[in-house]
């Protein structure tokens, strides 16, 4: 086990970057804790993939550290890195049995058949692959094909990490839960460290202690999910964590809060006018924290959409579209609708960074 | 209710088929079994048979000769074309502009016709003219391949290893090329070496394609015909007659309809029965899943 830190990571697949837009991942710094849990989440091409890549030391950053423990391992291949992979669609050794495919990574780092045979019987019980120990794996579920992937990263002793590439991708749904609360339990019981890959934010959120939110090359916020929920360090963050995500409305600051349009908002904005409001500035305020309140500004209601145990309404205020969280229970107004923004829960965002607000 | 009209008018959409099939194939495979059975001295008449024609195709030496030969050639050009094909399509790049060239390159032989490729082998390995012949004479090796049976035999299976490995390099460079990345850095992680990675990641994901390999090459060279025909017409002697030669020599050279339509129909059982059996040891892991 080690801690991990990545210092001034830069990389490209070009040869010689040009421009900022070159780089796959633009500038990350970053530490994971020995023993913890990560997600890694962002869209499709953010680059978490190339993150992964570049600690298992499938690719080598063109600029900056990897350490692991403080020593510096850009130069080892991924073999003398001692971490454990598992990716997107299930990797097992056709030809060979369960067992042949457990054993496969420690026969290779020259382990004697004893430790071998007492790894790989503690391992497949572990991950409940016992019974088909003798089977080809070949002929097995995909799930199963990724638990021995699985398998073959933990049987190896004092694995400094795993890393899990979008593994549920090819599972089926009501395996997936299964999964993932496997895994779970046994990141409580044996306290690896692992960083989880996925674009899906449920999996993030129930997975991991610590969720790494990616966008564009770059890390925008790292935190518990309690954390992106509440206080999105950027815009990004409110958009994406969250269903629908968060509100943001361009404003312009005033006298003791904001402004949209012709609309005060009152809210603490001490840290904006210190910091200066050179750029584009937003609010960004969830769904789930604006009120209807027959006090608030007045807006139009173009749609209400019934998810089942609340509603959405989609609303406009001036020019600005956006929604509203409506539990159950809370009235809809049929005509004149005022809601008010919750000052706790509201955030100004400068060039797409959060400058104040919310409540710390 | 939906009123559904039943009726037979649709097998006429199936006659065109049907009567194409007829006229290319079941036509002429029973007009070959009419001859096999029975013995005609031209004027349309025939005389009843039975299996004498069979009893002696497959009593005669000639036969057995020309089919050990056959046998030899296509172990033989498997042997050399398979593991051939696989070491060059390992070698080609994966990716740039360079995949281009080597595909249209890997490609060319494929397109040139049969008996211009027996043609230009002929001219290639003449010992007095050709480049090759000429240079392996230069080297001081005694090489005519018009005389000499065993230069003979290896030129027909140098030109065949010319004219058909491209076809092994082409689906093994495909099976190659379908297995995602994921399979090659697990790999690594797991520390395996080069070896450990052609014999448990690669070769068994070409597996299919290479089964397509050897059948189709076995059926080809089974069959072969039109270039060891041009290069050596069977010769020198009989050292390069295989089998679909003989057959002509039989049926066209000695108009033997009788025997020669024996043997064509013990020729098809064998290719047949060899094609199953190769697809059968082949597929039998693919069945224990």
């Amino acid at each position: 086990m080690a801690e991990i830190t990545l210092r001034n990571l830069r990389h490209s697949y070009l040869d010689i970057p040009l421009s900022d837009a070159d780089y796959a991942l633009k500038k990350i710094d970053l530490s994971w804790q020995d023993g913890g849990a990560y997600a890694l989440l962002g869209p499709s091409g953010c680059g978490k993939t190339t993150l992964l890549n570049i600690i298992s030391g499938l690719l080598e950053p063109s600029e900056g550290e990897v350490l692991f423990d403080n020593t510096n391992v850009n130069a080892l291949a991924p073999e003398q890195r001692n971490i454990a992979q598992v990716f997107q669609f299930p990797v097992v050794y056709d030809t060979m049995t369960v067992y042949q495919n457990l054993a496969f990574p420690l026969k290779n780092r020259g382990m004697g058949s004893s430790e071998i045979d007492r790894r790989v019987k503690e391992v497949s019980g572990m991950l409940g692959l016992a019974d088909i120990l003798g089977k080809r794996a070949a002929g097995l579920s995909a799930d199963n094909k990724q638990k021995i992937s699985l398998a073959r990263g933990l049987v190896r002793p004092d694995v400094n990490v795993i890393m899990f590439d979008e593994p549920l991708t090819v599972i089926d749904p009501h395996l997936k839960w299964q999964l993932r609360s496997q895994l779970k339990q046994l990141h409580q019981r044996y306290g690896f460290t692992m960083i989880y890959v996925t674009h899906d934010q449920t999996e993030a959120l129930t997975f991991a202690d610590q969720v790494v939110v990616m966008h564009d090359g770059q890390v925008v916020q790292v935190g518990t999910s309690e954390a992106l929920f509440e206080t999105p360090e950027h815009t990004f963050v409110g958009h994406f964590i969250g269903s629908p995500g968060m509100n943001v409305f361009p404003c312009q600051l005033d006298a003791g809060g904001v402004r949209i349009d012709d609309h005060h908002i009152a809210l603490d904005v001490s840290p904006a006018t210190t910091h200066g409001t050179d750029g584009n500035l937003e609010l960004g305020v969830r769904p789930e924290y604006i009120h209807i309140d027959p006090s608030g500004m007045p807006v139009e209601i173009s749609a209400v959409i019934d998810v089942g145990r609340y509603r959405i309404l989609d609303a406009t205020l001036g020019r600005h579209s956006f929604k509203i969280y409506c539990p159950e229970g809370v009235e809809i107004p049929q005509s004149d609708v005022r809601v008010r923004f919750d000052p706790r829960h509201a955030h100004v965002y400068i060039d797409g960074w959060r400058l104040a607000g919310g409540a710390r | 209710m939906i009123e559904r009209t039943t009726n037979q008018k649709a097998w006429w959409l199936v006659l065109p088929v049907l009567v194409l099939v007829a006229f290319n194939a079941i036509i002429p495979l029973m007009t070959v079994v009419n001859y096999s059975v029975q013995e005609t001295f031209g004027d349309n008449v025939f005389f009843w048979e039975g299996v004498t024609w069979y009893t002696e195709v497959l009593h005669s030496p000639r036969f057995h000769e020309a089919l050990g030969r056959q046998l030899m050639f296509t172990f033989q050009i498997l042997a050399i074309e398979i593991p051939l094909g696989v070491i060059v399509a390992l070698a080609m790049p994966r990716k740039g502009i360079l995949v281009s060239v080597c595909l249209v390159l890997m490609a060319l032989p494929l397109l040139i016709p049969w008996n211009v490729v027996g043609a230009m082998w002929n001219i290639f390995a003449l010992p007095d003219i050709g480049l090759l012949g000429r240079t392996i004479n230069a080297m001081g090796i005694d090489y005519n391949f018009t005389q000499q049976p065993g230069a003979a035999w290896a030129t027909v299976v140098l030109m065949d290893v010319w004219h058909w490995t491209s076809l092994v390099v082409l689906l093994a460079y495909a099976g190659l090329r379908s297995i995602p990345d994921a399979f090659y850095q697990a790999a690594h992680i797991d520390g395996a070496s080069g070896w450990q990675i052609f014999r448990y990641i690669q070769l068994p994901k070409m597996k299919r394609v290479l089964t397509i390999a050897v059948l189709l090459r076995f059926m080809d060279s089974f069959m072969i015909y039109t270039e060891p025909f041009v290069l050596t017409g069977g010769g020198p002697g009989n050292a390069t007659t295989f089998l679909s030669i003989d057959l002509v020599k039989i049926a066209l050279g000695q108009f033997d309809l009788g025997p020669a339509a024996a043997m064509s129909l013990i020729y098809f059982m064998i290719i047949l029965l060899l094609s199953w059996i190769f697809y059968t040891v082949m597929m039998r892991d693919e069945d224990q899943k």
